[in-house]
């Protein structure tokens, strides 16, 4: 039995979903997070059923990718109930798609959430009454706390009823039938309403066109919704608007036009102090584990057990050392990501759009744009995903071909390891500074490109600011722990796979076992040196780990680690000692700059190619990267040269 | 009148908003159809404005707001 889930952006539904499945899955409270199809499967009394998670939308009109793919799920023959989560706070837009869900006429079943908030707002909803009007069974349920689920699922087991939709006007009704008359399809009135709405996508299916009276149903349906709550809402007389009230209060200093900014960049900063400073805590921790006792030990371990030289510093140099050098920066990774994803559930994000929206549109582009540059500080690859609630074309692809100058979470263990082997004392205003670089980086590309290869018009700013939510602890450690997760589980595969490939291209050549100097890695490194030449870095392991860190970024680190052996250097002073005869500070920094900007990994090369669905832009996104790093390490490292 | 010109506090009736199909739509699908009641959360001195529509509260940027016409209550 499938279940397709649908609801408004904000009403809780990747929360049920969730609570439903026991999936994790990932969870926003900025409008239209959830921008993937999503399944997740339920076993109840026997019955197991599929539930297909749909993007949140407003409504049902061909507008957004998002849209036109829950409709043509929906209309499938795969769907067997809809069941359409309704934020009973919210009501009367929220019932806006549920008066189109119900024109499908596919069987459903209501789950009417956040009812505890309604009765703290001390209001009434006669759940009865609404569910004999429309049709349709309707469940009260608190998803976050996950009432009524029980009966949820047993009016799901049921296949729940298909409902009765808006009567419109007799005017109206009058053309819907005179259409419908004329039709030779399956839901012939829902294709009549369609045709009225001027649908393009239904007026080419049916080769129809018809005079459009869209905004006229629009306002029928949301008067017919007005009687509905007439009849079923009751707001009790002494409004306490609790919800909205603090919300507003909030607001009014976080969305100041003077204030706004300045708030953001200390939420950020506290974001990534807590990163460095509780993160770099524990990371301390796990660094002296793996330098300092795992590797001494298994040395010792295998040096008992007289196990041969090579396959000591396999594992010691390439396993441990390349594996480890990136889990010692779990801590970080997670301390970043509780941030960030306690800013979109708790509904800061929608309100960092706001503030950004001046800034945005010096460059083109409006504020929406700046929240997946934010989630791009963790990972780029959801961050590009989250651009599909971006409408227009142009916009989307300008907003993806700046994002991976975001410096996401696996860019930091290379700044990390050089600022505190170069920048003792520093190190916070070195990496700081690198991030700012890459925001000024990302704004100039824009402002380039909207001028140039994707001039357009820029959309307005519409985004719905929801309630201010207290993140609940459980869904943000299941949203936390998926990306954490994600990052151990690269580096057991993807990072292990490449370290041990790593430690052999270094450690043999055509004639066997060598040393690194002759090794196949140093031939490769040697290969591409020149490009690196004029940024002050033209070694052989410095381009070789530029060439790898394409696989992913934190390769950069495991490279470094092994070329150097630095898996037994747990202290910065003895790695710095190591790495000085190579890098100074200027050149460090530059290397620095490089790693920031230079071509995305694998990961978002990938995803760029899936959703822009072009080659050109994937190898443009790839190639211009790598052209705007090497100029600007080269300018920072040239520039340099002529004063220190 | 415009939308532009109403200050904070004040509610007004939507009359018509002057854009291209494509976003009056996506507007009325939020629930701003002709007829429905705006009251003017907060309006600062420069930057987006919010806006109550429908129990829900929006934010639009000032290039929409100047296109959306509206009378005073």
């Amino acid at each position: 039995m499938n279940i397709a889930l649908a609801g408004n952006p904000n009403s809780g539904k990747t929360t049920l979903f969730n609570g439903l499945t026991g999936a994790n899955h990932y969870v926003g409270n900025w409008a239209g997070v959830t921008v993937e199809k999503r399944e997740g499967k339920i076993k109840y009394k026997h019955q197991f059923m599929t539930v297909v998670d749909l993007p949140g939308t407003y409504s049902l009109s061909p507008y957004s990718i998002e849209e036109i793919v829950s409709r043509n799920y929906i209309l499938g023959d795969e769907v067997d109930v809809v069941l359409n989560i309704v934020d009973a706070t919210n009501l009367e837009r929220n019932l806006f798609l549920t008066m189109q869900l119900i024109e499908l006429r596919k069987p459903m079943v209501i789950a009417l959430n956040m009812m505890d908030e309604v009765e703290k707002l001390g209001q009434k909803i006669d759940v009865k009454e609404l569910s004999a009007l429309l049709g349709v069974p309707v469940i009260p349920i608190t998803a976050k706390k996950k009432k009524g689920f029980e009966e949820l699922l047993e009016a799901l087991m049921h296949k729940g009823l298909v409902g009765s939709g808006v009567i419109y006007s007799s005017e109206v009704e009058k053309r819907i039938d005179q259409i419908e008359n004329e039709l030779n399809v399956q839901n012939k009135r829902w294709h009549a309403i369609k045709l009225l709405e001027g649908d393009t996508e239904i007026c080419e299916k049916l080769n129809r066109h018809e005079d459009h009276i869209h905004e006229r149903i629009s306002v029928e349906k949301y008067d017919y919704i007005s009687r509905l709550l007439e009849k079923t809402f009751i707001k009790q007389i002494k409004e306490k608007q609790v919800g909205y009230t603090f919300t507003d209060k909030v607001d009014k200093v976080l969305l100041n036009p003077f204030l706004g900014v300045p708030i953001f960049l200390m939420i950020m900063s506290m974001v990534f102090w807590m990163t460095f400073t509780i993160g770099g805590f524990f990371l301390n921790i796990i660094d002296v584990f793996f330098g300092e006792v795992l590797s001494v030990w298994v040395l010792k371990g295998l040096e008992a057990l007289s196990v041969q030289d090579w396959l000591i510093s396999l594992i010691v140099d390439g396993i441990i050392g390349g594996v480890g050098g990136v889990l010692t920066f779990v801590p970080n990774i997670a301390f970043l990501f509780i941030g960030i994803s306690f800013l979109e559930d708790s509904g800061y994000m929608a309100r960092v759009a706001f503030v950004m929206d001046g800034w945005m549109k010096k460059v083109g582009l409006n504020g929406k744009t700046f929240i997946p540059m934010i989630l791009g500080f963790g990972c780029n690859v959801p961050a590009i995903m989250s651009t599909r609630t971006l409408e227009e074309e142009k916009d989307r692809i300008l907003a993806i071909m700046i994002n991976p100058f975001m410096s996401c979470g696996a860019r930091l263990p290379v700044y990390a390891l050089f600022a505190s082997a170069f920048f003792k004392g520093s190190e916070a205003l070195v990496v700081i500074s690198l991030y700012f670089i890459g925001i000024v980086v990302a704004l100039l590309a824009a402002l380039i490109l909207r001028k140039t290869i994707l001039k357009g018009e820029q959309d307005p700013f519409i985004m719905e600011l929801p309630a201010y939510r207290l993140p609940e602890p459980r869904t943000l450690l299941i949203h936390v722990w998926e990306r954490v997760r994600g990052y151990i589980v690269k580096a057991g595969t993807v990072i292990f796979a490449a370290s041990i490939i790593l430690w052999v291209i270094l450690n043999f050549n055509a004639s066997g076992m060598t040393d690194l100097t002759s090794s196949f890695g140093a031939s490769i490194g040697k290969g591409v040196s020149f490009i690196f030449k004029p940024l002050g870095f033209g070694t052989w392991q410095a381009s070789l780990s530029l060439l790898t860190g394409v696989i992913a970024k934190e390769i950069v680190v495991s490279n470094m680690m092994i070329v150097y052996g630095l898996a037994e250097t747990a202290t910065s002073e003895m790695l710095s000692a190591t790495l000085s005869g190579v890098f100074t500070q200027l050149n460090a920094y530059a290397f620095m700059v490089f790693v920031l900007l230079y071509t995305p990994c694998i990961a978002v090369i990938g995803v760029i190619r899936r959703e822009t669905n072009s080659w050109k832009w994937t190898i443009f996104s790839a190639s211009y990267q790598f052209a705007i790093a090497w100029f600007i390490a080269m300018l920072i490292y040239q520039v340099g040269s002529l004063f220190l | 009148m415009s939308l532009l010109a109403v200050n904070s506090g004040q509610s007004v009736i939507l009359k018509d908003i002057d854009w291209g199909k494509k976003l009056k739509k996506k507007l009325q699908d939020m629930g701003m159809t002709p007829g429905v009641r705006i009251n003017m959360i907060q309006k600062p001195a420069f930057g987006p404005c919010v806006v109550e529509v429908r129990g829900t509260r929006l934010a639009l940027g000032r290039g929409i707001v100047s296109k959306i016409f509206v009378d005073l209550i």
